[in-house]
């Protein structure tokens, strides 16, 4: 008995000692949004990136929201996120530097096919105007994310308000796809980045029971930028290798991953690092 | 229905293919939950001895304390435990966030006041008698204690036990402090919640048979060591 808990113990303490040795030389450690993790395109984008600068890649997947918010306290490297006016805003402020755009993609409002408010092929601004008044059920994801930012920018846009309250309007406080199965359990419309909506599709074998009903209005571009956190602020960031990063993903190189990323034979990112 | 039958069928492909995504998530489980349930044991045995062996004024208080802590939502543990060790909180020199150890210190926070409070509660249901027998036979204080645990071995192994589950089943400061990150510190809890919200179905299911192997063992190994007493 003795000798067996000497043995234990033993054990554990070779485990702990043991876990310096696991750590990479050089890593970058990145905060992105749902929707690039839920698709797998940064387990295309880490290797080939490892593999061009030997740099490893290490990503935690959270809200937009989430992410800057890491990148103000310094605990991460380089943001990956979605939410232009809100990127603009961290940059000014003095926590990011070197934003740079990378890729797009654009939303869409899905919801069942049966459509009860009708909203099948109209602009946006009219579609949630259309969900508003026949008070279809709408599932927002309510969690500061990129996706959220943009929804909550469109009913204003829309000219409507106090949603907070309103019965047929849920928040998930969950990642896209979450937010996605949700809508499809209750039957409600939701807005999502096509990326999502295609890993969706695809895990229901190119069937799913929530279908595209508005999309290519020019409101819903979603446009994806990188941030290198400011190593002024933070001054333990690897800023160099953040830069090597921006500069990988902003190049033809990293372009063209982007580009060549594909599920069910459909292109989920549009590479535009070049336009700017 | 379908796709619950193909996430077993999934599953099992995964186990016995090795599949290293989910071989990872259970190796990152091991090596957190020994590491936080080492410290855990080593502080939290010595400690419950003392609440349950001595009495002191305001031990009552103490003791309530201790087992309001049993209640600790992980979230908080894993939101004070973030305010502590991000870079802009006092620890952040360091740099554990989103490490192992960093994980280890939010779960140990979890456990320790399992192993106290059911330690103490084993010592304080023991026969004083054993204590004084042991004392008056010439032991040192250090060593009745040590005496005392082992008679009480079975229930601070329970303790152990009950704590060990604790830890390898929760998933809050897994989450918020080891941020899910492939290959580093995705857990079998995160990597569920995870591939759950992703839709993969089996990786959730082949994870969350793997977990539960662990708690039978665990379980099947204190029954033995309690027959061959």
């Amino acid at each position: 008995m003795r000798k067996f808990f000497a043995f234990l113990v033993s054990v554990a303490l070779l485990m702990a000692l043991a876990l310096p040795g696991v750590a990479a030389p050089q890593y970058l450690m990145m905060a992105t949004t749902t929707s690039t993790d839920n698709t797998g395109l940064l387990n295309v984008l880490a290797p080939a990136f490892e593999k061009a600068a030997g740099i490893e890649l290490r990503w935690t997947a959270v809200g937009t929201g989430k992410a800057l918010e890491l990148g103000k306290n310094c605990d991460v490297d380089i943001l990956l996120v979605h939410a232009p006016n809100k990127e603009k805003k961290f940059v000014e402020d003095g926590y990011g530097v070197n934003r740079r755009e990378v890729m797009y993609n654009d939303f869409v409002i899905i919801g069942p096919p049966s459509d009860p408010a009708n909203i099948k092929g109209l602009d946006v601004i009219s579609a949630l105007k259309k969900i508003r008044s026949h008070e279809a059920l709408f599932v927002s994801r309510g969690d500061n994310s990129g996706t959220h930012t943009k929804e909550l920018k469109l009913w204003k846009e829309a000219g409507i308000n106090g949603l907070d309250k309103e019965k047929w309007y849920i928040q998930t406080g969950q990642g896209m796809l979450n937010t996605i199965n949700i809508a499809t359990e209750r039957d409600g419309y939701t807005l999502t980045d096509r990326g999502t909506f295609i890993k969706y599709e695809a895990n229901h074998k190119g069937t799913p029971p929530l279908v595209i009903l508005v999309e290519g209005d020019k409101l819903l571009l979603n446009q994806y930028s990188v941030i290198a956190v400011n190593p002024k602020r933070c001054p333990k960031v690897k800023y160099d290798l953040a830069l090597k990063f921006i500069d990988w993903i902003t190049s033809q190189e990293g372009q063209k991953v982007i580009g060549d990323f594909r599920l069910m034979g459909k292109q989920l990112f549009v590479p535009n690092a070049a336009e700017q | 229905m379908n796709y619950i039958l193909e996430g077993f069928i999934g599953a099992i492909n995964l186990l016995l293919t090795k599949d290293p995504e989910t071989y990872s998530a259970i190796w990152t489980t091991l090596r957190i939950s020994t590491l936080s349930i080492t410290f855990t044991l080593l502080l939290g045995i010595p400690l419950g001895f003392l609440l349950g062996h001595y009495s002191f004024p305001g031990k009552r208080v103490l003791r309530t304390i201790v087992d309001t802590l049993l209640a600790l939502p992980t979230v908080v543990v894993g939101l004070l435990v973030y305010a502590f060790i991000s870079r802009r909180g006092p620890f952040g020199e360091l740099g554990l966030l989103f490490t192992i150890p960093g994980v280890a210190i939010g779960q140990f926070i979890l456990a320790l006041p399992i192993v106290v409070s059911l330690t103490a509660s084993a010592i304080e249901g023991m026969d004083p008698k054993v204590y004084l027998t042991i004392k008056t036979l010439g032991a040192s204080n250090k060593q009745a204690a040590i005496a005392s645990l082992w008679e009480g071995r079975y229930a601070v192994l329970a303790a152990a036990i009950t704590a060990y589950s604790r830890v390898i089943s929760e998933v809050g400061i897994s989450m918020m402090i080891g941020g899910n990150i492939k290959w580093h510190t995705r857990t079998i809890t995160t990597a569920i919640a995870l591939e759950t919200g992703k839709g993969e179905f089996s990786m959730g299911i082949a994870l969350g048979a793997v977990l539960l192997a662990f708690a039978f063992f665990a379980n099947t190994l204190v029954s033995f060591l309690r027959r061959r007493a």
